[in-house]
């Protein structure tokens, strides 16, 4: 499925990020394909917030309907 | 900045809110250098530190090009003699990316671990002989804000290493870095950075991925092995983060951030402050005191005496409105922002309001430059640097021009619309969204490409400092002083020459039809719009002097919120965006203001201006329809350029 599907308080790994440019910023980040992250929050038709850690980083709506997670 | 010879280059790397600054001016003290980096619009700062020069970079999470800021922190970190470090101890996984990348660029360098006691609170505790034999640089634990470890720091620059070199980065770097002669640029060419490979006349590397994943793997084996304990918190700042993120609490939550500060900028500073500055102080005392003594040698009332200190002179106009009107108002703004900066709530509002205007081309971001706007177009305009592609830039910039008044503009015209009714009011209001997301919307559809997502990281909510904030305000200030008063004073020459030959008059006779026949307003509306040029709230009040009707009133209203931006904000607009462009969207806000002001007026007269209610519903229903069909618009547009 896809990251906007997931529900609050759901842990994932990330399996796939279709874009290059923000597959190689979320390896920066530390959100590599592979890694499991927790949703934080989701706001409404909005940006999803994801924690790993003691990081959070937002990701827009439209970014969210290309990542390609999987439940953890 | 000079570099004295001998002198070593010095250099702060670090992720975003770090600690760099809270280092750069604890080692640099007084005597700081800030300056604009050479073809771009980012602030850089120098300092003097022993012999050697510091150079505090913006906070990057690795060394590439996918903004300005990432492209200066490159070139800075790749031209310096020894790097600082500078680590968040509590986002260890993310940060070391950016340190590790800074080893593989074969850099010496040793690390500050800051922020030890925000990682202690948190339950992380890490094994800091480990770390360092681990990457192959000292390491010295530090709380920047309470001076632990510092002079430690200062201490310790000489003990910079080039530390351990990803393994399988190394085997290809090898080959290279003998080529180029030097290993940072090699690498950066094998991560295919397309100025650096420029530069070095190569063709961009394709490995860029494959040495990120082999950099994140090494990373994530070193924390796996230096850090001992490590416990999510869930603390008050965690919920209050998400409060402020969620519609129906961080509404709430920025209405009242952005009513106190409207409060303090918009009613004590502009009204109580500026009161004292300009009215008193400047014309008061200062004008006053120029006229006199300049009189002494030169006539008032000669033409350079006009054009130094008449109406729009350019010792009497531009130190006003410099010192008296936008200094105390602009630093009202920088106070603010610091805070919001300095506090982690803006990426915070960002995230709340992504989806807003993520519609019109822009994504959460460009929100700053939004509020700012509401306090002065021209400051706000400055700040569109922040957002990460030119489209967004080019988005933003118009629709400040075009849609957002600033806010003595928006006293005036508060004043004169409660005047005329609450009807009026709401049909400005829904005239100028309609335009906004019109002229959004278009813009969105018909410039090439597309804006970027949203992807930023939420750092800790944290309470502000007073003494970063105050740094922050004074350094930005002072930076903005010394960028407009030569714009301001160009200005005020070209008006008071304006003046004195007659032009002045010329244009108001030229402008006639246009305001007569086509706005249907009175031939003297025409000096209000000239006076709106040199600045929108002066023309706004130079309404209040005239008796037009409640129809008449709106029209001029609408016309004059979207007119030219007031000249400084015009100068600020040829130098945030070039000639060429800036002419392109000056031209677009005269159209597009008279046509939409011309379309009220004559919808109105249509509809007759006496019977007010049956016209003024009509207006609404029309303007309503025009946002709805932009919307449309979207879609059919990407049918149409899908079928070409
Ligand atoms: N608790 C804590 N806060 C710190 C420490 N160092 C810096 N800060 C705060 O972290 C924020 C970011 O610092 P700043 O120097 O502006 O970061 P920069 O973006 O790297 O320049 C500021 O609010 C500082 O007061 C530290 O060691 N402990
Ligand atoms: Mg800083």
């Amino acid at each position: 499925m896809t990251l906007d599907k997931v529900r609050k308080g759901q842990q994932i790994k990330i399996i796939s990020i279709l874009d290059e440019i923000i597959r190689v910023q979320a390896i920066r980040f530390g959100i590599a394909e592979g890694s499991v992250v927790t949703c934080q929050e989701k706001v409404p038709a909005g940006p999803i917030v994801l924690r790993k850690n003691n990081q959070e980083i937002a990701i827009g709506r439209n970014l969210a309907n290309k990542i390609d997670v999987a439940l953890n | 900045m000079n570099i004295p010879e001998g002198a070593k280059k010095i250099v702060l790397a670090g992720n975003p809110n770090a600690g760099k600054s809270v280092f750069f001016n604890y080692f640099t003290g007084l005597y700081v250098d800030v300056s604009n980096y050479p073809g771009t619009t980012l602030e850089i700062s120098y300092g003097e530190f022993e012999k050697n020069v510091l150079i505090d970079t913006p906070g990057v999470y690795g060394i590439s090009s996918f903004n300005d800021e990432e492209r200066i922190a490159r070139d800075i970190i790749l031209s310096a003699d020894i790097v600082i470090n500078v680590v968040n101890a509590v986002n260890l996984e993310r940060d070391l990316f950016l340190t590790q990348q800074i080893i593989d660029s074969g850099k010496p360098v040793i690390m500050a671990l800051n922020m030890i006691d925000e990682a202690e609170k948190n339950g992380i505790i890490i094994d800091i002989d480990l770390l360092s034999k681990e990457l192959g640089i000292p390491v010295i634990p530090t709380v920047a804000i309470k001076k632990t470890g510092l002079d430690k720091v200062k201490g310790g620059i000489d003990l910079a290493r080039i530390g351990n070199i990803c393994n399988e980065i190394r085997l290809k770097l090898d080959p290279l870095t003998k080529r180029l002669g030097s290993q940072g640029e090699a690498l950066l060419v094998l991560e295919g950075d397309p100025a650096v490979s420029a530069r070095n006349g190569m063709e961009p590397g394709s490995s860029r991925e494959e040495i990120y994943l082999a950099r994140r793997e090494r990373v994530n084996q070193v924390i796996e092995e230096v850090i001992q304990k490590s416990s999510s918190k869930s603390g008050f700042s965690n919920k209050l983060g998400s409060l402020m993120i969620m519609p129906l609490t961080g509404i709430p939550i920025l209405v009242a951030a952005l009513w106190i500060m409207y409060k303090i900028i918009g009613v004590y500073i502009a009204g109580n402050i500026v009161g004292f500055t300009e009215g008193t102080v400047m014309a008061g005392i200062y004008e006053p005191a120029v006229r006199h003594v300049v009189g002494q040698i030169i006539p008032n009332t000669s033409i350079l005496g006009k054009i130094l200190t008449g109406e729009f002179g350019i010792l009497t106009m531009t130190v006003t409105y410099v010192l008296g009107l936008l200094l105390p108002l602009v630093a009202g703004f920088y106070f603010f922002l610091a805070i919001f900066e300095d506090s982690g709530y803006l990426p915070r509002i960002a995230t709340l309001v992504d989806r807003v205007l993520t519609g019109i081309g822009l994504n959460g971001r460009a929100v700053i430059p939004l509020i700012l706007g509401f306090g002065c177009v021209t400051m706000a305009s400055i700040t569109t640097r922040l957002l990460s592609s030119e489209r967004e830039r080019r988005i933003a910039i118009f629709l400040l021009g075009l849609v957002i008044p600033c806010s003595a503009q928006l006293g005036v015209i508060t004043g004169l619309l409660a005047g005329i009714g609450p009807q009026y009011a709401a049909l400005y209001a829904i005239i100028i969204l309609a335009v906004l997301i019109t002229v959004g919307t278009v813009l969105n559809n018909v410039l090439p490409g597309r804006s970027a997502d949203l992807l930023i990281d939420l750092p800790a909510l944290r309470p502000p400092r007073i003494g970063n904030i105050m740094k922050k305000t004074t350094g930005k200030t002072f930076m903005f002083v010394k960028e407009a008063t030569p714009l301001f004073a160009l200005g005020a020459l070209l008006i008071s020459v304006f003046q004195v030959t007659g032009i002045l008059v010329y244009l108001q006779n030229l402008l006639a039809p246009v305001t007569v026949g086509w706005l249907r307003l009175p031939p003297e509306i025409a000096t209000v719009f000239i006076m709106g040029i040199v600045r929108r709230d002066f023309g706004a009040a130079g309404l209040n002097y005239m008796t037009l009707t409640p129809g008449d009133t709106l029209v001029a209203l609408v016309t004059l919120t979207l007119f030219v931006p007031c000249i400084a904000s015009v100068l600020v607009l040829f130098k945030e965006r070039g000639r060429k462009e800036a002419i392109i969207m000056w031209i677009a806000t005269w159209v597009i203001a008279f046509f939409v002001g011309g379309l009220v007026a004559q919808v109105l007269n249509v509809f007759g201006r006496s019977s007010n209610t049956e016209g003024i519903a009509v207006v609404l229903a029309f303007f309503g329809l025009i946002a709805i069909v932009s919307r449309l618009f979207k879609r059919f547009y990407k049918t149409i350029t899908a079928q070409i």
